[in-house]
């Protein structure tokens, strides 16, 4: 049993701990209120709606941090019905 | 040499600032250090009680910037340890008693005649805190591995900073090594990844904290395992003295704090 818990050590409660303390503290550093975060994600929706149909039901804007500085990121899902394949992929 | 100001905060209430004032105070007299600890926490004085000086109180620091009293007559020597004094805090008195001037004024005497004052901060962030960081040359935050903890003291490092003071040293109090090896408190590397500043020490949970403030002898004035000597790793690094850190639990902590300190 133990085993197990120690295979699975870093998976329990401290991790969660520190995953959100870099949220929120990423949150606290930049001043950008989780209702800021949502009326901004409103906004980029309307913004981007008006040139490409996205799915507006799965947007993400979230806000991190690495040794770059903080980043806001917009993940929005564009419909579409073909995938864009990479070209240049397969070498001659 | 003029002394050394140094003010040990935290934002969190709770976490161990005034015992860390008296404990670091004591190992840095043991040591031959001339130390004024002063009790910056004006309304909730501390720092008299868990040092064992409560009944030698005459005058206070509120006393003496008020000019009710010279610093010579408000300072308390310790019988046990000649070379360590307290000045406390006002009990009845409010924050606003004291203005960030009538601070840097009062440290600057007391520079004079020690080598370190260590002034014992108040929880918080107004203006008992800027009272108490005004002096400051050097300032020490004090953590504990808890999520409150670490976000407060972030928002005091980023107001240490805005103040432009050097960078803080942290230490990391109450650590509890079984909890960390379960998965279940954070770990130094944690906390040193998120706060991204120095580390002064890591002090392990102790009882022997509650039953030296019961009895009101700082346990630093004797040699103890655990937090006591702990204490006194923290006193030698202040003296300039190379002391590795405790590895308390993790294999490869060891590695882990390397990595992060080979930043440099």
């Amino acid at each position: 049993m133990d085993v197990l818990g120690r295979i699975f050590n870093r998976s329990r409660s401290a991790t969660t701990a520190k995953k959100r303390l870099q949220l929120v503290l990423t949150q606290d550093r930049t001043n950008i209120s989780s209702e800021t975060l949502t009326l901004l994600k409103d906004e980029i929706i309307n913004a981007i709606s008006k040139h490409i149909e996205i799915d507006t039901t799965n947007v993400e804007v979230t806000i991190s941090s690495n040794e770059a500085g903080n980043h806001l990121t917009a993940n929005i899902p564009v419909i579409g019905s073909r995938r864009i394949h990479a070209r240049n992929k397969i070498k001659p | 040499m003029p002394g050394q100001v140094i003010t040990i905060t935290s934002g969190k209430g709770g976490v161990g600032k005034t015992t860390m004032t008296a404990n670091i105070g004591v190992a840095l007299a043991r040591r031959g250090q001339r130390v004024a600890c002063l009790d910056a926490d004006i309304g909730l004085r501390n720092l008299d009680v868990v040092m064992g000086l409560e009944n030698r109180i005459v005058y206070d620091l509120v006393d003496v910037v008020e000019g009710h009293a010279k610093l010579r007559q408000a300072l308390i020597k310790d019988k046990r340890l000649p070379e360590l004094q307290l000045l406390p805090a006002a009990q009845t008195r409010m924050k606003t008693a004291v203005s960030e001037a009538q601070m840097v004024a009062l440290a600057n005497d007391l520079r004079k005649e020690f080598d370190y004052i260590l002034i014992d901060c108040p929880a918080g962030i107004e203006s008992g805190f800027k009272n108490a960081v005004a002096p400051a040359d050097k300032i020490i935050v004090i953590v504990t591995p808890e999520v409150s903890s670490v976000r407060d003291a972030d928002r005091v490092i980023g107001l240490v900073e805005a103040y432009e003071k050097p960078a803080p040293r942290l230490i990391i109090n109450r650590l509890r090594p079984e909890m960390v090896r379960r998965g279940d408190m954070l770990d130094t590397s944690d906390v040193l990844e998120i706060l991204a500043i120095d580390l002064l020490g890591i002090v392990p949970e102790d009882e022997r904290i509650i039953t030296s403030t019961n009895k009101g002898q700082p346990i630093a004035l004797e040699d103890h395992a655990g937090a006591g000597a702990a204490f006194t790793r923290i006193a030698r690094r202040m003296l300039g003295e190379d002391v590795p850190f405790q590895v308390m639990s993790e294999p490869g902590l060891a590695d882990r704090l390397a990595r992060f300190f080979r930043r440099d």
